[in-house]
């Protein structure tokens, strides 16, 4: 299938009613979920699940992988992923290039990687595990960073080297590059121009919020204008792929997001003239 | 720095604030951020997964209980629904002398795992055509949970549930019990006397219903025992719990 813009919404608990109970579906062209909310055993969650993926292709974006733990993968979390990825035969599935999870401590945040030769095999070898395990390619997510660790790499040199290794695609969250490019001092468009851009398969766009000394990946206000200068950039080195805005705090009505898409729809198919 | 070195390290920074040896720009701003947000999602998961209990204590004293639970309960699963279930125990250490505490803390939390316990299909009143009562097993649905009570955090719960004013708590005129359940998506209780109550927990054991109305009889007499049985058997098919009966091996 040839590669063309699509654009999505996170659905969110605020908007269950508008996506499950509209005359229509919501004018989106897919929904990507949190999959650890819905890898439960039954219940209401899973109900709504099955009644939005009747509306909706949907994409899996996963948390909790931790696909840079030293002590490898949780072999009961991939059952369960598994589980749900064969019930929703979703869009795409991803996780973020961080780890949670050590040694039976689950920290639940998305914690950063050093880019060493040495985490670049743990993390290859977990990324091997996992698409073997689901029976399909992920994609990686870059993320939001507070510590500069020691490496031997840049992160984009690194995503090039998991993405050529193991077979797995991008995720690219360009406001996560705005967000690191600030904490950690480097060129977002150096990081743009390092990746390799015909992976990406899917963009997220999101807001963050001025720490005391860094920025924080909040998602918790609308795309903010250098988000969106970058998103531009970025399909000039990706072509069209799937966009969707992630807000995950001070949730606005949904015509307020499907607005915000409107946005990224007049960037990715009129990009000379929002450029003029 | 080896990666697990790092990890370790990081980890003892978010659960005991122990100071990693980073050699990194920033690294006590960086280590911050981690550290907030550990902590304030643990709070939030708690606070969102424990409404009601959240109410009755008022903000300082939850927010006191949860911090005495995070520093001692660091999260294991990969899963935030499962990081509330060890709070009421946490609750009962540290109001030994206020069950209501626990025990609605115990509800709270068994009303949340009813939420996602495995679906079960609806009984279907034609396997019971037929059925020799006598041996007939039922088998309860998987929702379906039964917790000791000493206090009415029932009523308390209720009441705060329904935005009015709790009762103030109560010891029970004798220990009971509190039977969780779902109906259909929703999450349901309500308070069992003991009698009840051990006959739901004979079922579970795998008591035949000739062998609970047996029990009941001997308890209550030839005339009542039978009655009550049935009693109980009705308001059971009616709330739901029954998800299957069979004379033959479940």
């Amino acid at each position: 299938m040839a590669a063309s813009h699509r654009f999505g919404l996170g659905l969110r608990k605020p908007h269950y009613g508008d996506f499950l109970d509209g005359d229509a579906p919501v004018a989106v062209d897919f929904v990507e979920v949190i999959s650890e909310n819905f890898m439960v055993p039954g219940g209401r969650p899973l109900d709504v699940l099955r009644r939005v993926r009747e509306r909706h292709p949907v994409a899996l974006h996963g948390v909790s992988m931790s696909l840079g733990s030293a002590d490898g993968l949780d072999a009961d979390y991939l059952r369960r992923l598994r589980s749900l990825v064969d019930a929703v035969e979703p869009l795409f599935v991803s996780d973020h290039l961080s780890w949670s999870r050590i040694g039976g401590f689950n920290s639940h945040d998305l914690l950063p990687l050093p880019y060493t030769l040495e985490a670049l095999e743990v993390v290859c070898a977990n990324i091997h595990q996992a698409q073997e395990a689901l029976g399909r390619t992920m994609l990686i997510e870059n993320p939001s960073s507070y510590l500069t660790l020691d490496g031997e790499m840049s992160e984009w040199a690194f995503l090039d080297q998991i993405c050529a290794r193991t077979g797995c695609d991008l995720l690219l969250d360009v406001n996560n590059i705005v967000v690191s490019a600030a904490n950690h001092g480097f060129d977002a468009l150096a990081y743009l121009a390092g990746i390799p851009a015909q992976r990406v398969r899917q963009i997220h766009l999101a807001g963050h919020s001025q720490g005391r000394d860094l920025l924080i990946d909040t998602h918790d206000k609308p795309v903010p204008p250098p988000v969106w200068a970058l998103y531009r950039r970025a399909l000039e080195r990706t072509g069209p792929v799937a966009t969707m805005i992630e807000r995950d705090d001070d949730i606005p009505p949904l015509a307020d997001l499907l607005e915000e898409l409107d946005l990224a729809r007049q960037i990715a198919t009129q990009p000379e003239r929002e450029s003029a | 720095m080896s990666l697990i070195a790092l990890q370790t390290g990081l980890r003892d920074w978010l659960t005991a604030e122990q100071t990693p040896a980073l050699q990194a720009p920033r690294a006590k701003a960086g280590l911050s951020v981690y550290l907030n947000t550990y902590r304030a999602q643990l709070m939030a998961c708690l606070s969102e997964s424990y409404p009601t209990l959240h109410a009755w204590l008022g903000d300082d004293a939850f927010a006191a209980a949860a911090a005495t639970h995070i520093d001692a309960s660091p999260p294991s699963s990969w899963t935030l629904d499962a990081y509330g279930l060890g709070f009421p125990a946490t609750l009962r250490d540290l109001y030994p002398h206020d069950p209501e505490v626990g025990d609605l803390a115990a509800l709270e939390c068994a009303l949340a795992q009813a939420f996602i316990a495995p679906d079960s299909p609806p009984l279907d009143p034609a396997s019971l055509a037929d059925i020799d009562w006598d041996r007939a097993r039922l088998r309860l649905i998987p929702a379906l949970t039964l917790l000791p009570a000493s206090s009415n955090a029932g009523a308390i719960w209720s009441a705060i549930a329904q935005g009015e004013t709790p009762p103030p708590a109560q010891l029970l005129p004798q220990p009971g019990a509190i039977l969780i359940w779902r109906d259909g998506f929703t999450p349901a209780f309500r308070t069992l006397e003991t009698a009840e109550a051990r006959a739901l927990e004979a079922l579970r054991e795998g008591c035949d219903f000739g062998a609970l109305c047996a029990m009941l009889v001997a308890r209550e007499g030839e005339t009542a025992g039978p009655r009550i049985a049935g009693s109980y058997l009705a308001q059971w098919l009616r709330d739901g719990l029954i998800a299957q009966i069979s004379d033959h091996p479940l």
